[in-house]
C-alpha cells in the first residue's frame, strides 16, 4: 500500500476535482453513530462517482474500497448481532453490499476489466462475508462471463469455504450452479466422500451427493449407479444408525421403484441389522421397516423377531402396529405422528 | 440453566424491549437495522400488535417514514435514502396493512408496483428474480406472491408457472430449496409451502412426506432446527410451523416442548428473545418467538397467518373487503 492511499481522499491531487456527497437521511433521520472517518470519506467520494455516473478505473478503486469499508462495518455488527443465524441473512443482509457491487459490475463491464482478478478481489471478501447474499451473486456474475475454462476456481472457492463451514448454504447452492452452467463433475462424487469422510451427519454432502448422481452428464443416471450406492450407504448406515441423512439417502436411492426398493436384499438386512443391536437408535431402522411393509414387503421371521425383542408391549400379530406402538415408545416426541401412521396401516401382516 | 421465572411469557418485557430498540437509534444494534430498517420495523411491529400493544406507537410517524423510503418507481427501500428492492416493498407493504393504511399508496404508483418491481421480475420458467441482475430463488417467489395478494393483484403475474417452477424445487424428502436440486432447508420450504397456500395450490406438495420431514427437525430439547443435524433455533418455531400448520399436520410436534423452549429464550430480565437459551436477543427473533407461540395459540398473543405473516384480523381485513 503506498503512501498516497493513507491521505484522506481530500488531501489527493486525484479526487481533486470531485465533490463528495454526503448522506441524506431524508425527514426522519436516524441519528448515526460516530462514523470512522474513513468510512464516512470513502462513502461520501462513492456516492459522488455513483450519481455522476463515471465509470473509470478510479471509480473502480473507489467501489472497491467502499466494498472494504462497508464490509467491515456490516460484518462486525452482523457477528455481534446475528451470530449463525441463516434465516436473518435470508431477509436483512440481503441487500447489504448491493449498492457497491451492483455499480462495480457497471464499471467492470465499461472498462471491460480483468475478470480473473475480480475473482481474487471477491475471494478476499469472503472470509468476512460469506454469508452476504451479494457477494455470491457478484461471483456469479464474474464465473459466467469467465465460462467453462474457469470452472475450477468456482469449485476451488466453494471448497475453502466449505472448509470453514461444510454446511454453508451459499457455498453449495453455488457450487451446484457451477457444475450446472460450467462443468466440472468428474470430482465431485469424491469430493462429497471426502467431506462425509469427515462428517458423515452432513446433510449438505448427501445432498449433494444425490445432485450429482441424478444431474451427471457423465455417470449414466441414477439406476446405473444404485448398487454400488447402496453398498456405499450402507456401510454408513451400519456405522451410525442414528444419521437421518444416511437413511433418507438409502430410500431416495429407489425413487419411483417401489419393487427394487422392497425387494432389494440390501435395504431389508440393514433394517434387520440395526435392530437387532443391543445398545443402539432403532428409530430410522424402525420407521424404515414400516415404510418397507406399508410399501408391501413380507417380513422374515427374523424381522419378527427383532422388533418383537425391542417391544415391552403386549406382541401385535400386525408387524407394522407393532412397530408404530414401539416407535411411539422409543421417539415420544413424535408419538402423535406414529399414531396416525398407525391409523394408516391396511395391509395385513 | 433452567429459570424458573421462564414458564411465561413476559409480554411487557418484551413490548418495551421493541419500543426502546426504536428509540436507540444510536446503539450498535440500531446501525446494523439502519441498512434494514423496513424488516425490522415490520418484525418490531408485527410483534405488538400479536401482544396488542400497537396502540403504543405513533400510527402517522411511522406511516410517514415508511412513504419516505417508497421510490419513484413505486417499490419501498429498506431505509430513506437507499435503493428499492422487493424484500422491502414487501415489509412496506406488510406494514401499511398493520395499520390499515394500504390505501395510502397513491393509485398511480401502485399500478406501477405491480407492474413495474415485481411482474417484471418473474422469468420465463416461472421463477422469479430479486432484482434486474437475474438472482433466482424460491424466496423471491413467496416475496412476490405474498405481496401481490395483498395488493390484490396476483393477476399481473403467470401464476400457473409461477407453481411450477416452485414444484420443481421440491425434493425427494418433501421439502424444498431455493433451487431445483437444492437441499431442503426450513426458511426455503416456508417461501414454497407459503407460496402454493396463497396461489390455492397446496395439493402440489406431500403433506404426509413433508409433514413428517418438518417434524423431525423438532430435537430433545424442543426447539426446531432447519436442516437435519442442525443446531435448534427459534427462528425456525416459525418457518417449521407456520409450514405444518399450512399443510395441517402440526399435531405431529410436541407442542407443550416447543413452547417450553422459545420461553427459555426469553430475557426475562430485560425483554427481548434470542436464538436459543441464553444467548443475546434480538428484534428478528423477538418477532419469530412470539409468531411461534401465537402459532401454538399461547394465551395472550394474537392469531397469526402463516401464509401471509400478519396477524388473522389483519388479513380478514384485507382479503375479506375489496
Amino acid at each position: 500500500m503506498d503512501s498516497g492511499e493513507t491521505l484522506p481522499l481530500s488531501e489527493q491531487a486525484e479526487w481533486s476535482d470531485v465533490v463528495p456527497l454526503t448522506q441524506d437521511d431524508g425527514p426522519n433521520p436516524v441519528v448515526p453513530i460516530a462514523y470512522k472517518e474513513e468510512f464516512r470519506e470513502t462513502m461520501d467520494y462513492f456516492r459522488a462517482i455513483y450519481f455522476s455516473d463515471e465509470r473509470s478505473p478510479r471509480a473502480l478503486r473507489i467501489t472497491e474500497k467502499a466494498l472494504r469499508v462497508n464490509s467491515g462495518n456490516y460484518t462486525v455488527m452482523i457477528l455481534r448481532c446475528f451470530v449463525e443465524c441463516l434465516i436473518l441473512v435470508l431477509l436483512s443482509s440481503s441487500t447489504v453490499l448491493k449498492w457497491e457491487f451492483d455499480w462495480k459490475r457497471l464499471v467492470l463491464e465499461e472498462l471491460n476489466h480483468d475478470l480473473y482478478g475480480e475473482l481474487e478481489f471477491i475471494k478476499s471478501l469472503a472470509n468476512d462475508n460469506s454469508k452476504n447474499y451479494q457477494l455470491w451473486h457478484h461471483r456469479r456474475w464474474v464465473a459466467e462471463k469467465l465460462g467453462p475454462d474457469f470452472a475450477w476456481k468456482e469449485l476451488d472457492f466453494t471448497r475453502r469455504i466449505l472448509s470453514l463451514d461444510a454446511k454453508h448454504y451459499h457455498a453449495w447452492s453455488h457450487r451446484q450452479w457451477a457444475l450446472r452452467a460450467l462443468g466440472g463433475w468428474e470430482t465431485e462424487l469424491d469430493y462429497c466422500h471426502e467431506l462425509l469422510e469427515a462428517d458423515v451427519f452432513n446433510n449438505s454432502a448427501w445432498n449433494q451427493r444425490y445432485y450429482v448422481i441424478t444431474r451427471s452428464p457423465s455417470l449414466g443416471g441414477l439406476e446405473a449407479v444404485r448398487g454400488s450406492e447402496v453398498s456405499y450407504t450402507v456401510k454408513a448406515i451400519l456405522a451410525n444408525p442414528e444419521n437421518e441423512s444416511s437413511w433418507r439417502y438409502l430410500k431416495a436411492l429407489y425413487k419411483d421403484d417401489r419393487e427394487s426398493w422392497i425387494s432389494d436384499p440390501s435395504v431389508s438386512s440393514v433394517c434387520l441389522s440395526v435392530l437387532s443391536r443391543r445398545d443402539c437408535f432403532h428409530v430410522f431402522a424402525l420407521s424404515t421397516l414400516l415404510d418397507l411393509l406399508c410399501d408391501g414387503f413380507r417380513p422374515t421371521s427374523e424381522h419378527r423377531d427383532s422388533v418383537k425383542a425391542l417391544a415391552n408391549e403386549e406382541p401385535d400379530t400386525n408387524l407394522a402396529n407393532l412397530v408404530c406402538t414401539v416407535l411411539c415408545r422409543v421417539d415420544p416426541i413424535r408419538a402423535n405422528y406414529w399414531a396416525w401412521r398407525k391409523s394408516k396401516i391396511t395391509v395385513a401382516m | 440453566l433452567l429459570d424458573p421465572m421462564a414458564d411465561k411469557l413476559a409480554a411487557d418485557k418484551h413490548v418495551r424491549y421493541i419500543l426502546m430498540a426504536e428509540k436507540k437509534k444510536e446503539s450498535f444494534e440500531s446501525v446494523v437495522m439502519d441498512h434494514l430498517r423496513m424488516n425490522g420495523a415490520y418484525w418490531g411491529l408485527t410483534t405488538l400488535d400479536l401482544l396488542e400493544k400497537l396502540g403504543s406507537v405513533s400510527v402517522d410517524e411511522v406511516v410517514s417514514w415508511v412513504m419516505t423510503c417508497q421510490h419513484e418507481s413505486g417499490g419501498f427501500a429498506g431505509n430513506t435514502g437507499h435503493d428499492p428492492h422487493i424484500l422491502y416493498t414487501l415489509s412496506a407493504v406488510q406494514i401499511l396493512a398493520l395499520f390499515d393504511k394500504l390505501n395510502i399508496l397513491d393509485v398511480g404508483k401502485v399500478s406501477n408496483l405491480h407492474k413495474l418491481d415485481i411482474a417484471k421480475l418473474q422469468n420465463e420458467d416461472g421463477s422469479f428474480s430479486g432484482d434486474m441482475w437475474g438472482e433466482v430463488d424460491t424466496r423471491f417467489s413467496y416475496i412476490a406472491i405474498c405481496c401481490l395478494s395483498i395488493l390484490k393483484c396476483l393477476d399481473k403475474i403467470n401464476v400457473d408457472k409461477a407453481v411450477d417452477y416452485i414444484v420443481s424445487c421440491k425434493n425427494l424428502d418433501g421439502g424444498f430449496g431455493c433451487t431445483p436440486g437444492a437441499e431442503s432447508h426450513a426458511g426455503q420450504i416456508f417461501c414454497c409451502v407459503g407460496a402454493l397456500a396463497i396461489t390455492g395450490s397446496l395439493h402440489r406438495v406431500d403433506k404426509d412426506l413433508l409433514g413428517w420431514w418438518l417434524c423431525e427437525r423438532q430435537v430433545k430439547s424442543g426447539g426446531l432446527n432447519g436442516r437435519p443435524e442442525k443446531q435448534p433455533d427459534v427462528c425456525y418455531s416459525w418457518w417449521v410451523l407456520s409450514s405444518l400448520i399450512m399443510i395441517d399436520r402440526v399435531h405431529w410436534i410436541d407442542k407443550a416442548k416447543l413452547v417450553k423452549f422459545i420461553l427459555d429464550c426469553q430475557d426475562m430480565e430485560n425483554g427481548g428473545i434470542s436464538d436459543r437459551p441464553d444467548d443475546a436477543v434480538d428484534i428478528f427473533h423477538t418477532y419469530f418467538g412470539v409468531a411461534g407461540l401465537s402459532l401454538l395459540e399461547y394465551p395472550g398473543v394474537k392469531p397469526i397467518d402463516p401464509a401471509y405473516a400478519l396477524p388473522v384480523d389483519v388479513i380478514n381485513r384485507i382479503l375479506l373487503t375489496n
